[in-house]
């Protein structure tokens, strides 16, 4: 078990309560993910974990509550100024530009911390050049990172699932944001390509310090990896705590992993 | 130059270059998507750092320092700062496991390792009991080991700063160094290569640094390497072939080596650096025509008959424009316009466009494979070599080439054929003997001097070239007495695209039968382009419609080994499809990808009485190891097929 040795909070959400017409979504949730550390989303199919990343990152506006990131307080915000704040995340379906290569892909992480527009770049000429070579370095680092490097020019259609999903957090990464949330990063891979993310995860929180949330199915990788959790059920939430915690909470038990035989 | 005697040790060598192709590149390497490129001048400068700073941390004249990684510029220069301080450098195989690791380790009594990354280290520090001597762990690339205990850990670089700010703060320390160079004997243990264990333990080859530094002078100038060639070092490290043909003929001739980015991006790095002398075994040349051939058959119709066509006239006068024979004026013409059209392009795409010199060795390569590229104008020789001979043993010259002949003797070496039908040879590369293993070294060396290869073989008498047979401890009987060579039928047998691998059974038996595995490319595409669903490897090889397949395919065989006199006896009756692809992490194939058939024999015990006993299925349960190193079981019941055998020939003339 890994455990974070800061205490300070990086987001907090509040009371969050998201409607879609009758259908509640989620319902009074609050919860906090530390600085530094790798939180964990988990609870049934339908329990409000996607909805609760869409507010989270500004995609869904909640209809009560509030979110505190970096200390800022907001009720409503747009997806990119959640990106330029420092949130990337990935998708549960991988979205990425499926005919561009990896590389591009990743060098379009990279967009809003480019400097010159469209025009310079076009141009290929001076202060644009300088920047599009600073930051193709920053990329090769991060393919580097995620070895990736031999499929560096493949258009990522032509990519395995488990390699897409690599790309995608390389994506997400070269933002270099302070939170990252992942949305099931290992939804539909084997147990190789799950040892191999969950690696990367892990190398992600260490190396580059950057704070995760994650949704995930798969209780073991959760257990392994999160420094704590947080269950949601029927868009309540129902336990917070450590793993070991979760795992013992009845209410957990019941809801999600089934009666303990 | 610095004085000094002849130039008969490495780094003796290494100063040479940096006087004379001061400025030429020495090694390359991709990092971070960019080739990066080091001259001769910068490496000496590196390397005597390095060994400066090695020294400091404790190592002696006489240590052994094992390097454990893949083909990356840091571990080639630890081999020569080891060698540079007069130390002795153990290449071991990046992907050996942990118990083989810690063999040789512990065998060569390592007093430091080099190591290229976590993985690596984590392997080291696993065995770390079992290697008494080891001091310090030296790393190249710094990633995930932070939380490490960093008592025993140095990075590489802080070894060649701590190295260089010594030698800048002590201008003795220059001297010392020099004179360390100028002492360096030819008699020096230059390296110690490990031997992948074909046959049981490995063994610690040790070879002297002038016999290495002769034998790669004669090569290199049979070649005619110089220091405008580039060679891709792709191939094992802790592998001679890699030791000799990229490291040792590279300081001997000055030419550039390349590292590529990772092991899986060889093939794109090919294209990017375009070698001018590259060597790969059959298998790499092999997987490049399949591959090749299945995106063909892909192509636009146009495209396609464009490919056979000039492929027809290649074939026709390839082999003759290559070594420069006669070829009348029509065909001269015709094969210029494949070349533009087919032969270049497919050249380029495989990497291969600027290649001069190339060569194959360590199976038996089938000869439509090796038309096939010569056809294309691609320089394609054989050699046959081992270990023991740092390499060469003998060579095709240009304008001599055979596809079943591995050539003459290569340039000064001697070789006979031993009554028992083995190969013996003495060179100027052999080895003085194996590390601490002095029956091992009585057992292989003839009281006159000569090398057993453990190799049959005999003279071809039309060429003159030699040809190899098989282990010759391999080679058995049938009950009958037809001689039963099995490594003969088996690469018969993978010359067919659908076999990957094959191994034969018949010694002391009634006749021969077959395990094989399916090649997962070709069969795998034949399944798609015929609709045969199928959900792993397991079903594919199960299914009856490849089984019938392969049934032809060794039909075939059978039917061209009856008219071979010797040979006709030893058909095989009887087969089957393995459920599962031999592996050298199980034990099934050597480090270099060769069958170890006593080992499969025991392993699919099951399999073999089946053969024999005339069942028709057989249940088999194995242990598999993953590439992690955790185990497994997998289980499968076997069909056996039964193949019809094609008469032979002098029984047709009795019936007859």
């Amino acid at each position: 078990m890994r455990s974070p040795d800061v205490q300070e909070v990086l987001l907090s959400v509040e009371g969050v309560s998201l409607a879609f017409g009758g259908v509640k979504a989620l319902t009074g949730v609050s919860f906090d993910v530390r600085k530094g550390e790798i939180r964990a989303i988990i609870g049934p199919n339908g329990a409000g974990k996607t909805s609760m990343l869409n507010v989270i990152n500004g995609f869904y506006h909640p209809n009560q509550g509030s979110i505190t990131f970096k200390g800022q307080t907001r009720a409503r915000m747009r997806p990119f100024e959640a990106s330029r704040g420092g949130i990337a995340r990935t998708f549960q379906n991988v979205a990425l530009f499926k005919g561009m290569s990896a590389l591009d892909n990743i060098m379009a992480g990279r967009t809003l911390k480019m400097r010159y527009g469209l025009f310079w770049q076009a141009l290929r000429f001076g202060p644009a050049q300088r920047e599009e070579v600073e930051h193709r370095h920053r990329v090769e680092e991060i393919i580097d990172f995620l070895e990736i490097q031999a499929i560096r020019k493949v258009p990522v259609a032509r990519l395995p699932y488990g390699l897409q999903k690599r790309v995608e957090l390389g994506r997400a990464l070269a933002m270099e944001p302070d939170l990252l949330l992942l949305d099931e990063p290992m939804a539909g891979m084997n147990l190789e390509e799950k040892e191999d993310m969950s690696r990367f995860i892990i190398e992600v929180n260490d190396h580059y310090g950057t704070t995760i949330a994650l949704i995930e199915h798969d209780m073991g990788v959760v257990m392994d990896l999160s420094n704590r959790v947080v269950v949601l059920d029927h868009g309540v939430k129902i336990a917070d705590g450590t793993p070991d915690q979760v795992k013992r909470d009845q209410a957990v038990i019941d809801a999600y992993l089934g009666v303990a035989h | 130059m610095s004085a000094g005697g002849p130039l008969n040790t490495f780094p003796k060598l290494l100063r040479r270059n940096a006087s004379q192709f001061g400025s030429h590149a020495a090694i390359r390497h991709k990092d971070l998507g960019i080739w990066q490129t080091w001259t001769w001048a910068q490496v000496l400068e590196i390397v005597r750092a390095y060994a400066a700073g090695l020294q400091r941390l404790g190592l002696k004249q006489g240590d052994t320092i094992a390097i454990v990684g893949s083909n990356r510029p840091k571990l080639y220069w630890t081999v020569m700062a080891a060698q540079m301080v007069r130390a002795i450098p153990v290449p071991v195989y990046s992907d050996a496991v942990a118990d083989e690791l810690s063999y040789v380790l512990g065998h060569a009594d390592v007093k430091f390792v080099a190591a290229q990354d976590q993985e690596q280290v984590d392997k080291v520090l696993s065995v770390q009991e079992r290697v008494p001597h080891l001091q310090k762990i030296i790393y190249d690339e710094h990633r995930g080991m932070r939380d490490y205990d960093h008592a025993r850990l140095v990075k590489i670089d802080d070894v060649i700063a701590d190295g260089r700010a010594a030698l800048a703060g002590d201008s003795s320390l220059a001297a010392k160094l020099d004179a360390l160079i100028d002492a360096g004997e030819g008699a020096d243990t230059s390296i110690i290569l490990y031997t992948s264990g074909t046959t049981g333990a490995s063994k610690g080859v040790m070879l002297s640094a002038e016999r290495c530094i002769e034998a790669a002078t004669d090569t290199a100038k049979f070649d005619k390497l110089t220091e405008n060639d580039v060679a891709l070092a792709y191939l094992p490290l802790a592998w001679v072939g890699d030791h000799y043909l990229n490291y040792a003929q590279g300081i001997v001739a000055g030419f550039c080596m390349a590292c590529p980015e990772g092991p899986q991006t060889v093939e794109q790095d090919l294209r990017e650096i375009g070698p001018t002398f590259y060597f790969a075994p059959p298998r790499v040349f092999e997987t490049m025509l399949t591959r090749l051939m299945i995106r063909m058959e892909d192509a636009a119709a146009v495209k396609r008959s464009m490919f056979h066509y000039f492929l027809a006239i290649a074939r026709r006068h390839g082999e003759a424009i290559l070594t420069g024979k006669p070829v009348p004026l029509s065909g001269r013409l015709l094969y210029a316009i494949g070349s533009l059209l087919v032969y270049e392009p497919l050249k380029n795409v495989l990497g291969l466009s600027r290649v001069r010199v190339a060569y194959t060795a360590g199976e038996a390569i089938g000869p439509d494979l090796f038309v096939f590229f010569r056809s294309i104008g691609l320089n394609l020789k054989q050699l046959y070599g081992q270990t023991e001979a740092f390499l060469y043993v003998t060579c095709q010259p240009d304008g001599e080439i055979f596809a079943d002949t591995v050539g003459p003797p290569a340039p000064h070496v001697d070789i006979r054929i031993a009554e028992s039908g083995e190969v013996q040879f003495k060179s100027p590369g052999m080895f003085v003997q194996y590390f601490r293993d002095e029956a091992k070294t009585a057992e292989t060396l003839t009281p006159d001097g000569y090398v057993k290869t453990g190799d049959a073989g005999f003279f071809d008498e039309k060429t003159g070239h030699l040809k190899i047979i098989d282990r010759a401890k391999d080679v058995g009987r049938l009950k009958d007495g037809t001689m039963f060579a099995p490594k003969y039928l088996e690469n018969r047998l993978k010359f067919y695209p659908n076999i990957k691998e094959a191994v034969t059974f018949g010694d002391g038996r009634d006749f021969v039968s077959a395990m094989i595995n399916i090649d997962p490319t070709a069969v795998s595409n034949w399944a798609e382009r015929n609709n045969v669903a199928y959900g792993s490897y397991q079903e594919l090889a199960s299914h009856p419609q490849v089984y019938e397949m392969v049934a032809r395919d060794i039909a075939e065989m059978n039917a061209s080994l009856a008219q071979e006199k010797v040979m006709a006896g030893a058909q095989v009756r009887r087969f089957l499809i393995l459920h599962k692809e031999l592996d050298a992490d199980d034990g099934e194939l050597t480090r270099t990808l060769k069958v170890r058939r006593g080992f499969v024999a025991d392993r699919y015990a099951a399999l073999l009485s089946a053969f024999y006993n005339g069942s028709k299925e057989a249940d088999i349960s194995t242990e598999v190891t993953f590439e992690d190193g955790r185990k497994g079981r997998m289980s499968a019941r076997l069909k056996i097929h039964d193949l019809p055998t094609t008469q032979v020939a002098s029984g047709l003339e009795k019936a007859a």
